[in-house]
């Protein structure tokens, strides 16, 4: 019978399907981060158990490393001591950590699949919701709570009800301009962030295949903003051509034998979904959210909202509250909006093609006077080198941006960086919730070119018309 | 883990759509390594005037007075109503935590995101979907009576109205028996151990590449 991808990949890691209607299903990589897992080392400590198989699992720190001042080491006492916990239980356990000074440290979504930790066809978990990442590659890839950390140390395996599979198409070649994050805030604005809730999402279509490796990681890193439990993009000679060479991928005749078993990594022609989304890659202008969850976005062409336009009382009520907290009015044109501040970073948008775009627009110009700080993190070790190798360092530092080591940074701030009250900023990463960047502070979601060509203007500006 | 199966308890209602864990809990206090102490923090930017820090004595803190979990009548809540897609956001289990913390076990709402839904089974916390229709009702009655507690009944899957009504509620059988017998599910899943060898096995041969 015909199969779609997702079905293909779960029944690879089927242990056992029990009465229930659960399912035990096999863990191959777990990425493992300081925040979500000393309760999980702690919980295997406190029943005497050992991880099943250490060699599933890889580990750095990175949501709370600083970005900057590295020769001092962690200054916040508390922060000190998760990185720190974490060093000492991946050593007790014996799991493989990238740890900070490594150039391997970075955002686990970023390491990950640039040391080929992540493969096609995998089943992948994090104690992170961005780990639906890794799908990028053709893999189930589900972020899961600390209890469920524990779990998979302890058993390489979860107890899953199966999602139901739904494929978002969208047909088309994408304009100039649009990228990975554009089509990703597009399809939840089209979907909700609701829309997922209870499904892996497929991404299929011309535009999604004509995406770059790091444009699919950027779109499926979303999917979790639209509520699915994955995104998965099929494997393609694209995917195949990212993974060859790196440091953990196979090589020789296992190689070859993991190709063949790849070319299967697609959904059957006349597989069936469980629900279909049909959209045109035409329809996608660079977009920006105005408010405070990723379904309120409009394309930089647009303004905020009318509240009289809203479809029920629950939704007006949920305007007005992110209106004010924005501080912002109704009709308000998103290129009038100024801003205080620019973070380019994230496991969203901290890989090279992100900075090699952001550096286009921003080379040869200054950061305008009313921005207070722009700073480009990157989301590794190597990320940052590759980009110092091409001289993109140097283009943002003229700029005026500020250049920081790799780590979440920004994106939640729970590090040194972030945002004061009612400051405002064009950031790439992926939640614009209240409070995010700092309390107070208010996010807007942008791509990298378009959170370089606010830093340059001082407010949101399309750059489809960038020269 | 503490069981669940009937309770009967004071509701308090959070009357907003798209609840995300960051606002739950917000990230500063992601940073402790312990999994309890963190029901003072519950909604701490919407709660307090100030902003928390972990390990802050909460006491003498400026509170919201507008804030619904400062308001005298819903002290002491073990039931919380919410809105559509509540726990939508970051994975971190420290949501729960918090809300298990502070002494709620039980949120009822027409959605939940998926993985807070899933964690709340992890740790006594029963997350109950009914329709906005029947969440309509239960939002007026709490606003309109001062003390309204519901009886949630998980072996019946029912939740009950002081007045009687009775609303039905689904709940997938391996997580309810979980949930009612306050059972450890690495405990459950290592006595198939030998299935997983065997799967592994397997594995290992033909897609020697995976280990
Ligand atoms: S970059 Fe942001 S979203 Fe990604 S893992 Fe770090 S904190 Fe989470």
């Amino acid at each position: 019978m015909a199969k779609t991808l997702f079905e293909k990949v779960w029944n690879q890691h089927v242990v056992k399907q029990n009465d229930d209607g659960s399912t035990l299903l096999y863990i191959d990589r777990q990425l493992v981060h300081e925040v979500t897992s000393p309760q999980a080392f702690e919980g295997l400590r406190a029943a005497g158990r050992k991880p099943w198989r250490v060699s599933a699992s890889l580990a750095t720190p990175d949501h709370n490393v600083p970005t900057i001042g590295l020769e001092h080491g962690i200054t916040d006492p508390v922060a000190k001591i998760q990185v720190e916990a974490l060093g000492a239980n991946c050593q007790e356990f014996g799991i493989e950590e990238f740890a900070m000074g490594d150039i391997r440290q970075g955002i686990v979504h970023v390491v990950g699949p640039e040391q080929g930790k992540v493969l096609p066809g995998m089943t992948v978990v994090c104690g992170d919701s961005h780990t639906s990442t890794h799908g990028a590659l053709g893999a189930i890839a589900v972020g899961i709570g600390t209890s469920e950390v524990e779990h998979v140390f302890a058993t390489q395996t979860l107890i899953q009800i199966k999602p139901k599979v739904m494929r978002v198409d969208v047909d088309g070649a994408l304009p100039t301009g649009i990228t990975g994050k554009d089509v990703a805030l597009y399809i939840i604005g089209q979907i909700g962030t609701a829309g997922g809730t209870g499904y892996a999402i497929e991404f299929a279509g011309q535009a999604i295949r004509a995406l770059s490796m790091e444009g699919r990681m950027t779109l499926c890193n979303m999917t979790i903003e639209a509520g699915a439990r994955c995104g998965m993009v099929a494997v393609d000679d694209k995917t195949l051509a990212y993974v060859k060479g790196r440091p953990s991928a196979p090589v020789g005749d296992v190689w070859d034998q993991a190709v063949e078993a790849w070319s299967d990594l697609h959904s059957d022609t006349d597989a069936v979904f469980d629900h279909e989304v049909h959209l045109h890659a035409a329809d996608i202008l660079p977009q920006v959210t105005w408010g405070t969850s990723p379904e309120m976005v409009v394309p930089i062409t647009g303004s905020t909202p009318a509240l009289a336009d809203a479809k029920d009382a629950v939704q007006r009520e949920g305007w007005t509250r992110a209106l004010a907290y924005m501080g912002l009015t109704e009709n308000t044109a998103m290129q009038d909006v100024q801003i205080d501040k620019v973070f380019i970073g994230s496991c969203t948008n901290a890989r090279i093609e992100d900075f090699r775009a952001a550096a286009a627009i921003a080379k040869g110009h200054k950061i305008a006077g009313n921005v207070k700080l722009a700073m480009v993190v990157p989301g590794s070790g190597l990320v940052k080198a590759q980009a110092e190798s091409e001289g993109l360092d140097v283009i943002f530092k003229e700029a005026g941006f500020e250049w920081r080591e790799p780590g979440c940074s920004m994106c939640l701030a729970m590090n040194a960086d972030r945002l004061g009250a009612g400051e405002r900023c064009a950031s790439t990463s992926n939640r614009n919730f209240e409070g995010r960047q700092g309390a107070g502070g208010r996010t807007h979601l942008v791509s990298p070119a378009m959170a370089a060509a606010a830093a340059i203007k001082g407010h949101f500006v399309d750059v489809r018309g960038w020269s | 883990m503490q069981a669940f199966t009937t309770l009967n308890g004071l509701v308090v209602p959070m009357d907003r759509a798209n609840v995300d864990t960051d606002a739950i809990i917000p990230k500063q206090f992601l940073k402790s390594i312990k999994r309890t102490g963190y029901g003072p923090f519950l909604f701490d930017e919407w709660r307090y005037e100030d902003v928390g820090q972990p390990e802050m004595d909460c006491s003498n803190r400026p509170k919201r007075g507008d804030f619904v979990l400062n308001q005298a009548r819903y002290q002491g809540a073990q039931v919380m109503l919410a809105r559509e897609n509540f726990g939508c956001g970051s994975s971190r289990e420290h949501a729960p935590w918090a809300i298990l913390d502070y002494g709620v076990s039980c949120v009822i709402a027409p959605s939940f995101a998926d993985i807070f839904y899933n964690n709340c089974f992890k740790n006594g916390i029963l997350p109950v979907v009914i329709s906005d229709t029947e969440m309509d009702v239960l939002f007026a009655e709490t606003a309109a009576i001062e003390g309204y507690a519901l009886t949630v009944d998980l072996d019946a899957q029912m939740v009950m109205t002081p007045s009687g009504q009775s609303f039905s509620f689904e709940v997938d059988d391996f997580r309810k028996h979980c949930l009612l017998h306050g059972l450890d599910d690495i405990g459950l899943t290592l006595q198939d151990a030998a299935s997983i060898k065997n799967y592994e096995k397997k594995r290992q041969q033909d897609a020697p590449w995976l280990f």
